[in-house]
């Protein structure tokens, strides 16, 4: 954008003192957006559709959102404050934001409205640089403060929706399931990371201490893969439950995952593993000193 | 001694219960070791159960101490159960990388008097 054509206006304007006579411009320049309203935004409408962006709405939603976006835009730059906008914002980042909509792309839109809005200035006050050049000082702030806030609000609330799932995943992901009296099972479903692991060991311990448990048994059919680390620490949490007097029984290892950790070295000797959940179970009923026999009369399960 | 005790050791039957009531410092540990140690003889106990589950903290002084009084015990005609291990601790213990593999553990003192008729009951030494 050309804005340096005269920078000893520029740097009058830009220090501290022009505020007197940007006081008078906002509103002048409001009035101008409000005015143009429609013209600009099916100006701004037709450049996104350009650009390509926002292709997961329907048209009418776009002509909604732009519309709202746009007074939005010009209440920031009337007003200066930016909550109203950043509660929008956030609010319109909730609904685009399971549509799939990508931050480049919500950046892209505000930049181009600034742009397009900047365009229209441009040819307004065309004739008269000085003024042009004020003009835009008075605007320039006011549009980069709201594309930030706009970005800063749509990266917020996407940062939210992923740790609201990440937790609501935590608290799924360790079920400690009692199924007899004294025998507890822990399925294991996902990839075990550092975290998850960490929060299987204070489940299982404190399970083991809740529910008086004896034998425990944890499946991981569901675990893709482990690392050495996270290894150490089911071995480490094997002990720590021993200590607690209750035996921990490992079942469903894959393949891969047998193979990883007798390659990487960990020491499993102490760690009592069974083929499957199945197994699991009769191995545990065994240790309780539980027999389960089949009613022969009754034809079947 | 003015202050509250800071354990106690119980004869039921044939076992000793020596419970500690609150975080030992290293002195206090080898007070309660020879303590124990000395009234295994004194009683003729065939079992102990140590219960720790007033310690929300066990370093590795205090871990190789149970280890040891677990080991002193057995040379003297005992077998030792420790009880009431927490959570935190314990994780903390197998953390630290300490080595409890010969100590036999359980859940609380209940469980600890059942392990221990079950070991005495599979090793039977002449007794009373």
């Amino acid at each position: 954008m050309s804005r340096n054509e005269n920078p000893t206006v520029t740097a009058a304007a830009s220090d501290g003192t022009g505020h007197l006579d940007q006081d008078g411009l906002l509103p002048q320049l409001v009035a101008h957006l409000r005015e143009h309203r429609t013209r600009l935004r099916q100006e701004w409408a037709r450049r996104i559709q350009e650009a390509h962006l926002l292709q997961a709405m329907t048209s009418q939603e776009m002509t909604a959102e732009t519309t709202l976006v746009y007074d939005n835009y010009v209440e920031v730059l009337e007003t200066g404050s930016v909550e109203a906008l950043q509660h929008y914002a956030r609010d319109l980042s909730e609904r685009i934001i399971p549509r799939g909509v990508e931050t480049n792309e919500v950046v892209g839109i505000v930049l181009l409205l600034r742009d397009v809005l900047a365009r229209s200035l441009f040819e307004k006050y065309q004739r008269d640089f000085s003024l042009l050049n004020r003009v835009l000082d008075a605007y320039e702030p006011a549009a980069n403060r709201i594309a930030n806030t706009v970005a800063v609000s749509f990266v917020e609330e996407r940062e939210r929706v992923i740790r609201q799932q990440q937790d609501s995943i935590r608290e799924l992901s360790t079920p400690v399931l009692p199924v007899r009296e004294r025998l507890l099972i822990l399925p294991i479903i996902g990839v075990l990371d550092r975290e998850r692991a960490r929060q299987l060991t204070v489940q299982l311990l404190s399970g083991i201490r809740t529910h008086r448990a004896k034998v425990v048994v944890v499946d991981i059919t569901g675990v893709p893969d482990v690392d050495e680390s996270v290894a150490n620490h089911l071995v480490r949490t094997v002990d720590a439950s021993r200590l607690m007097g209750a035996s921990v029984i490992i079942t469903g290892l894959s393949p891969e995952i047998a193979q990883t950790l007798v390659t990487i070295g960990v020491d499993l000797s102490k760690m009592n593993t069974i083929g499957d959940l199945q197994g699991g179970l009769e191995e545990a009923e065994r240790l309780l000193g539980y027999s389960v026999a089949r009613d022969d009369g009754v034809g079947g399960p | 001694m003015t202050s509250p005790r800071l354990f106690s050791i119980l004869r039921q039957g044939l076992h000793l219960i020596a419970s500690v009531h609150t975080a030992l410092d290293d002195s206090q540990l080898v007070r309660f070791q020879a303590d124990l140690v000395e009234r295994i003889g004194a009683d003729r106990a065939r079992g102990v159960v140590i219960d720790v589950a007033a310690l929300d903290v066990l370093d590795s002084f205090g871990s190789r101490t149970l280890r040891d009084i677990a080991e002193m015990a057995r040379l003297r005609g005992a077998v030792t159960v420790i009880v009431g291990i927490q959570p935190d601790v314990a994780f903390a213990m197998v953390e630290l990388g300490m080595d409890t593999g010969s100590v036999v553990t359980a859940l609380d003192l209940e469980e600890g008097l059942a392990e221990l008729d079950r070991c005495l009951a599979a090793s039977p030494l002449p007794g009373p």
